[in-house]
């Protein structure tokens, strides 16, 4: 260990990051392989993708056990802060490229699709919408498909309020944790921890379940045109990075059950958090651009 | 002191201006310096547009360095010159904040309106709808019933540096835009594969051909002539070889040239009705081939690995008439292979066919005649 | 704490595992000039097919594979990571910091980029060739393109986590590390540039990242996001891209600024003039970077009011990149000056970029961009920006600081050699384009018409020299690392600032008690 300008913590040469590149770059080349159909693919994922997770434990734990050490002095605490707070903005940035997408297409695009006559005379432009291509144009003609192509939207009163519903109140429970922290409440803290563990698994859950609706009772899938596309890609980040927050918070879980974080230093307690409400706020957004309106 | 000083500064614009503008003419013969000459009114606005801010930006840049270069002469350690520390001055700051400024919405204002003038298609007499195609234009009169591919006609020969290279060498194609002159002539762009530009310089006018839109401008030619232009977006492997050649000819000339495609298109219907040999199939197979498939399938049919199939040994060039047709004639979605059965006739179907069939290595033996593709639409 | 006291590994698993500033710098700036050099071999390729008209070496369709790779490797590849090895090595020393703030994360930004950069190159060798779109990858080319193009798309997604990562490490440094008394408005200008670089790549590379990913989701996976048929756009896409595209082309030349801002007042011995309009003026461009994209779209037939906006917004850029201008002409004004290679470079990059800028300003105005755009006078004009503004800007920096990196002075006369040989080459190669393009060239064509032979010829003369002249400077870093006199710790007799204050060669932890700033 080293450290500078009054103890700020400057680790040991690491092993992590290298490997954690190598694991990247072979699971990026399985995954080409795969959509390109060759075989090796879906085993260079797996060994890439093991060696990621195995990775991800060794360095987490690491940090974590530097941590509990009680070597991050309050400057090292700011830098995780800052580095926490700018990722989370950089993830904003990147659902505003698929939040502009559906904005682009449903203000413009589709509207100006209806408007040019001379290549898409039946298409009269509604939302949501398959498009004006020869395959949705007949499924409308045709009258039998319910909805406005081939597929029916999701509505969203069902599932989709209840997600809502259950990714509010997780907020307020990650908060809850958070005070019994503050007050060394150890019992309390593991109480809401595992309660809004426990709500995400749930909104996972019924999100899977209303995929599997999505794709096989409504016919709304992937290739559904830009309403189909909008909606997964969108829905689809989102959920992976639920399930990413998901783990995040198992694991302050279970270390709030060993014991770990002290209320006046819990640096790890609360990253996760502000990412817990991060996916949160960007839920809202999908609940009203995506479902609603 | 103010008023010279303005004077010298329009003094020096016009004296860089008639430098710039003397300099093309002066050796056009061999370099190609500058805008080529505007062929219509807007064409005249954008390049007056041009030389104005080019003159403004000289100036600037010549007035910025002009004190740049006497300090790096005159500041300098070598003749002992002792630094300066005033390192502030608001004041300089909010002037060199505003002139430009000012200089900017100067060359705002004129700009503004010649876009808006440039947007303005109302009041046309005609309109033509161009289609952009890997790697070829359609252009269709709506007006007129008439439609017809536009390719480039430089023979591979010359772009194989086989042969000396001519003088409208990638900017020569088989079918000319015609138009009259003197009219409005309103163009609906669109393209069938990927984003295309159709853009001919002495017009002053490009725009993108997208697939799925539509998008319009307009031009007015002054005089007949031919004007010639290229594809200005990249859209794949011969980007560089469609060419767009515009005839503007009078409005008799005009009507004379469209009464002749009218009968073009009737002597095509009765070639499709025709049974043809198969050596004359094989003959003409060849030059359809040469002009619309060789781009991506290769001269020797090998294609290009990866890309473009083989044509020679092609399962479906060799197999099922039925689906050798299909491929050719509907494309396949998706890909660069598009679907042909609107671009040639019957009879170049027909050919085309039966020459990949029996020509570049393949030996199916079988003929197709034009009724057999007819059948098929 | 000493030196000695820790064990530090040797060999190769230093170079892998290191968690030091500037160790990582070092490798950053490495790993950027391989990548120069391939990128300007692959501009070789094209000069060359271009050298005159008909097709000679390469056939089109791997011509425009080397146009994309080219740019990709040397936006990406080249100057990105030049710049953040420049961040890693001096942003700490300027701030009084002892390394950076997130040492093991440094270590992946940089790591990520290897792999990142073999994918992009596998895809030369994969079935169907590399990506042939060009670096602006428009669906529904794009869509057509063989595997290759998923390679591009991966690499892309690694080089924007490398990115991220690096930049938010690099505002964590300067938010978080600064030595007592640095505050915000005393900052070097360097790290000013450099903070609001590292905000515009964490705004903009996540759009990139979301674009390509749209991409691959139309190739693979049945989404129409940019086919009219499902109601998507092609044209959606741009709009991505260039909300990315344009910002990135700021957080290519807003460092190179920061360095000028440096070098200018050390040789003109005399402090920087109007210091807190160029922050202001810095910033000013970074926000009106976000609201200019579709300057690159003029063409696609957008709403008239889209395209007055943008060509308005354009134009605007122009005020607070002219005050930066000014500030430095003002800089030199009534100095002392001399002309140490760094400041050749330096006046160099104000007097080319401006070249790039003005010609910008050319295509901001929407009726006459459609003359220009898509023609070889953008080509001119990004190359004299990137080029004359970028790359000169990095050999600046690499000048002005490598006695300090280095502990040894490199050779004037050798420096000098280069910087005229570059300055001949880089400005034969794209002057002459300027023309070919008001004359109508399209860009991105392996094969021209007649008229533009003889600028062409040129260009390839040019582009050749240029590309050869940096064996000159491969050979004197390489002589400089190995030996030569010994540099002082100032070096340069007008330099001010922290690093100056510090040994030549800095030690491993610059500091390792925070300095004292007044
Ligand atoms: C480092 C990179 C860089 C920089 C800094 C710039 C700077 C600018 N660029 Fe450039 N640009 C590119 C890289 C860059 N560009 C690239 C890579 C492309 C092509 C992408 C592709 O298609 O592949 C491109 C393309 C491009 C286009 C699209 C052209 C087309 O495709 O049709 C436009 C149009 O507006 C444009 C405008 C500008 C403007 C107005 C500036 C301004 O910021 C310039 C401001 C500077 C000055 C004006 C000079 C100094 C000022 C003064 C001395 C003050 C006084 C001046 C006046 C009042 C005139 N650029
Ligand atoms: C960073 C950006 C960058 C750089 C440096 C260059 C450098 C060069 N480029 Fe550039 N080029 C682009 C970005 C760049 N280019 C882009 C974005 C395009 C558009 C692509 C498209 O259309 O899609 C393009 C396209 C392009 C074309 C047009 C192709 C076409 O339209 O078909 C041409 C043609 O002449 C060309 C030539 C050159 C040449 C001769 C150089 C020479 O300057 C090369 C000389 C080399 C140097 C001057 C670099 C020296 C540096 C070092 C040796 C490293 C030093 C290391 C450290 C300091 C750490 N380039
Ligand atoms: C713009 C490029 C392009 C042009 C021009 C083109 N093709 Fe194709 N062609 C393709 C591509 C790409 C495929 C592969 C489609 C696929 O993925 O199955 C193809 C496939 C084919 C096949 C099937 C080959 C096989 O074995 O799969 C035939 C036959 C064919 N083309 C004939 C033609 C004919 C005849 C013409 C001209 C009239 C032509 N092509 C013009 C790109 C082109
Ligand atoms: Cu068509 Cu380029
Ligand atoms: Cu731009």
């Amino acid at each position: 260990m080293s450290t500078a300008n009054g103890g700020y913590y400057l680790p040991e040469p690491s092993p992590w990051p290298v490997i954690m590149s190598s694991g990247l770059f072979i699971t990026a080349l399985g995954f080409i392989l795969q959509i390109n159909g060759y075989a090796p693919g879906p085993w260079l994922m797996l060994v890439g993708g093991a060696i990621i997770v195995y990775i991800m434990f060794r360095w987490f734990g690491q940090v974590i056990a530097e941590s509990e050490a009680g070597i991050y002095n309050d400057q090292v605490d700011m830098s995780f802060r800052l580095g926490m707070g700018w990722f989370i903005f950089s993830e904003v940035m990147f659902f505003a490229a698929f939040f502009g997408a559906l904005f682009y297409v449903r203000v413009f695009s589709v509207e100006w699709l209806a408007a040019t006559d001379m290549l898409w005379p039946e298409f009269d432009g509604l939302w949501p919408t398959a498009g004006p291509g020869p395959d949705a144009l007949k499924a409308i003609a045709a009258g039998t498909e319910p909805g406005p192509g081939q597929f029916s939207p999701m509505g969203a009163w069902g599932i989709p309020a209840i997600n809502t519903a259950i990714l509010l109140t997780s907020g307020a429970t990650v908060t809850a944790a958070h005070w019994a922290l503050k007050k060394d409440n150890r019992g309390s803290l593991v109480f809401w921890m595992a309660i809004t563990s426990l709500l995400g698994i749930v909104f996972l859950s019924l999100q899977a379940y209303e995929y599997a609706h999505a794709w096989t009772e409504l016919d709304l899938t992937m290739s559904a045109g830009v309403y189909g596309a909008t909606f997964y890609m969108l829905t689809g980040f989102h959920g992976f990075h639920v399930t990413m927050g998901t783990i995040m918070l198992i694991v302050i879980l279970v270390r709030s059950m060993k014991g770990h974080f002290k209320p006046d230093q819990h640096f790890g307690f609360e990253g996760v958090a502000w990412y817990w409400h991060f996916v949160d706020v960007v839920w809202l957004g999908l609940f009203i651009f995506v479902y609603w309106f | 002191m103010l008023t010279t000083c303005l004077k010298r500064i329009k003094s020096t614009i016009q004296f860089l201006g008639t430098g710039l503008m003397l300099l093309p003419g002066m050796v056009l013969a061999e370099y190609a310096l500058n805008f080529q000459a505007p062929a219509t009114e807007i064409a005249r606005e954008v390049f007056e547009l041009h030389s104005l801010i080019l003159k403004i930006v000289i100036v600037i840049f010549i007035a910025v360095f002009a004190v740049m270069f006497y300090s790096i002469f005159a500041h300098r350690k070598s003749r002992g010159h002792k630094a300066a520390n005033f390192h502030e001055s608001t004041t300089v700051e909010v002037i060199w904040t505003i002139i430009p400024f000012i200089i900017l919405v100067s060359m705002a204002i004129p700009s503004t309106a010649t876009l808006l003038k440039m947007d303005n298609t109302s009041g046309s007499e005609m309109t033509v709808k161009i289609v952009g195609y890997q790697w070829k234009w359609q252009y269709e009169y709506l007006d007129h019933d008439i439609s017809f591919f536009s390719t480039l006609s430089t023979p591979r020969a010359q772009i194989e540096n086989k042969e000396k290279k001519g003088e409208n060498y990638l900017l020569e194609v088989d079918n000319h835009l015609v138009l009259p002159v003197g009219k409005k002539i309103r163009f609906v762009l669109t393209a069938n594969d990927v984003i295309h530009a159709w853009w001919v310089p002495q017009l002053a006018i490009k725009k993108d051909a997208i697939p799925g839109y539509i998008n319009e401008m307009w031009t007015k030619i002054d005089e007949p002539g031919i004007y010639r232009g290229q594809c200005a977006e990249l859209c794949g492997k011969d980007h560089g070889f469609m060419p767009i050649v515009v005839e503007a000819v009078s409005q008799e000339d005009f009507n004379k040239w469209v009464s002749l495609q009218k009968d073009k298109a009737v002597s095509a219907a009765a070639d499709s009705n025709k049974v043809w040999t198969k050596t004359a199939l094989m003959k003409q197979g060849k030059k359809v081939y040469e002009k619309s498939c060789q781009a991506c399938h290769g001269a020797t049919g090998a294609g290009v690995p990866g890309a473009f199939p083989a044509i020679t040994g092609s399962k479906i060039a060799t197999g099922p008439v039925k689906d050798h047709l299909d491929m050719v004639m509907n494309g396949k979605a998706g890909t660069a292979m598009q679907a042909f059965k609107g671009q040639l006739s019957d009879a170049d179907l027909a050919a085309v066919v039966t020459f990949e069939r029996n020509g570049l290595g393949n030996k199916a033996g079988d003929i197709i005649q034009p009724s057999q593709v007819k059948a098929l639409r | 704490m000493s030196e000695a006291a820790h064990h530090r590994p040797t060999g190769l698993s230093r170079w892998l595992f290191t968690t030091n500033h500037k160790d990582i710098g070092t490798m950053y700036l490495i790993f950027a000039f391989m990548m120069a050099i391939i990128g300007a071999l692959m501009s070789l390729v094209i000069r060359a097919e271009l050298f005159e008209p008909g097709l000679q070496l390469v056939d089109p369709n791997f011509f425009n594979q080397m146009t994309t790779v080219h740019a990709l490797v040397m936006v990406f590849g080249f100057i990105m990571p030049a710049f953040v090895g420049l961040a890693n090595w001096m942003i700490p020393m300027m701030i009084g910091a002892p390394d950076m703030a997130l040492p093991r994360l440094n270590n992946w930004s940089f790591w990520l980029l290897p792999p990142a950069a073999t994918l992009l190159i596998i895809s030369l060798f994969v079935p169907g060739g590399g990506p042939a779109a060009g670096w602006t990858l428009y669906p529904p080319l794009s869509i057509q393109g063989g595997m290759g193009m998923d390679f591009t798309i991966l690499t892309v997604h690694m080089l924007g986590i490398s990115s991220i990562l690096g930049s938010i490490n690099i505002i964590a440094t300067i938010l978080n590390m600064r030595a007592p008394g640095m505050n915000l408005m005393k900052m070097p200008l360097f790290v000013w540039t450099w903070l609001i670089t590292a905000f515009l790549l964490l705004a903009s590379i996540p759009v990139f990242a979301g674009a390509v990913t749209m991409l691959l989701t139309d190739r693979h996976f049945g989404t129409q996001f940019f086919d009219a048929a499902g109601g998507g756009d092609p044209v959606l896409f741009q709009h991505i891209f260039w909300f990315f595209g344009h910002p990135e082309v700021y957080i290519l030349v807003l460092p190179a600024f920061g360095v000028i801002s440096q070098v200018i007042p050390t040789f003109a011995r005399k402090p920087l003039f109007g210091y807190s309009s160029m922050v202001f003026a810095t910033a000013a461009i970074a926000f009106l970077s976000f609201i200019v994209w579709a300057h690159h779209m003029y063409t696609v037939g957008m709403p008239m009011a889209g395209e007055l906006f943008f060509m308005y917004a354009t134009m605007l850029i122009a005020v607070p990149t002219g005050v930066k201008v000014f500030n430095w002409v003002a800089t030199m004004w009534q100095g002392s000056m001399t002309f140490e290679t760094p400041m050749l470079f330096a006046i160099a990059t104000v007097f080319t970029f401006t070249m790039g800028g003005v010609t910008g300003l050319m295509l901001a105005l929407t009726p006459v961009d459609f003359q220009y755009h898509d023609t070889y006078f953008v080509v001119a004009h990004f190359h004299y920006v990137i080029v004359g503004g970028s790359v000169l800007g990095l050999f600046t920096a690499v000048y002005y600081w490598l006695p300090k990196w280095t502990g040894h002075m490199y050779s004037e006369g050798i420096g000098k050699l280069h910087f005229w040989l570059t300055m001949i080459g880089i400005n034969l190669t794209f002057f002459p384009q300027h023309f070919s393009g008001l004359a109508g060239m399209p860009r991105r064509i392996p094969d021209y018409a007649l008229q533009f032979a003889e600028f062409n010829m040129w260009s390839t003369y040019g582009a050749f020299l240029a590309v050869f002249s940096q064996l000159i400077f491969f050979y004197l870093v390489w002589k400089t690392v190995k030996g030569g006199t010994k540099a002082t710790d100032q070096v340069w007799e007008g330099a001010e600032g922290l690093e100056w204050t510090v040994p030549s060669p800095a030690p491993y932890h610059t500091f390792e008690t925070p300095p004292k700033v007044s």
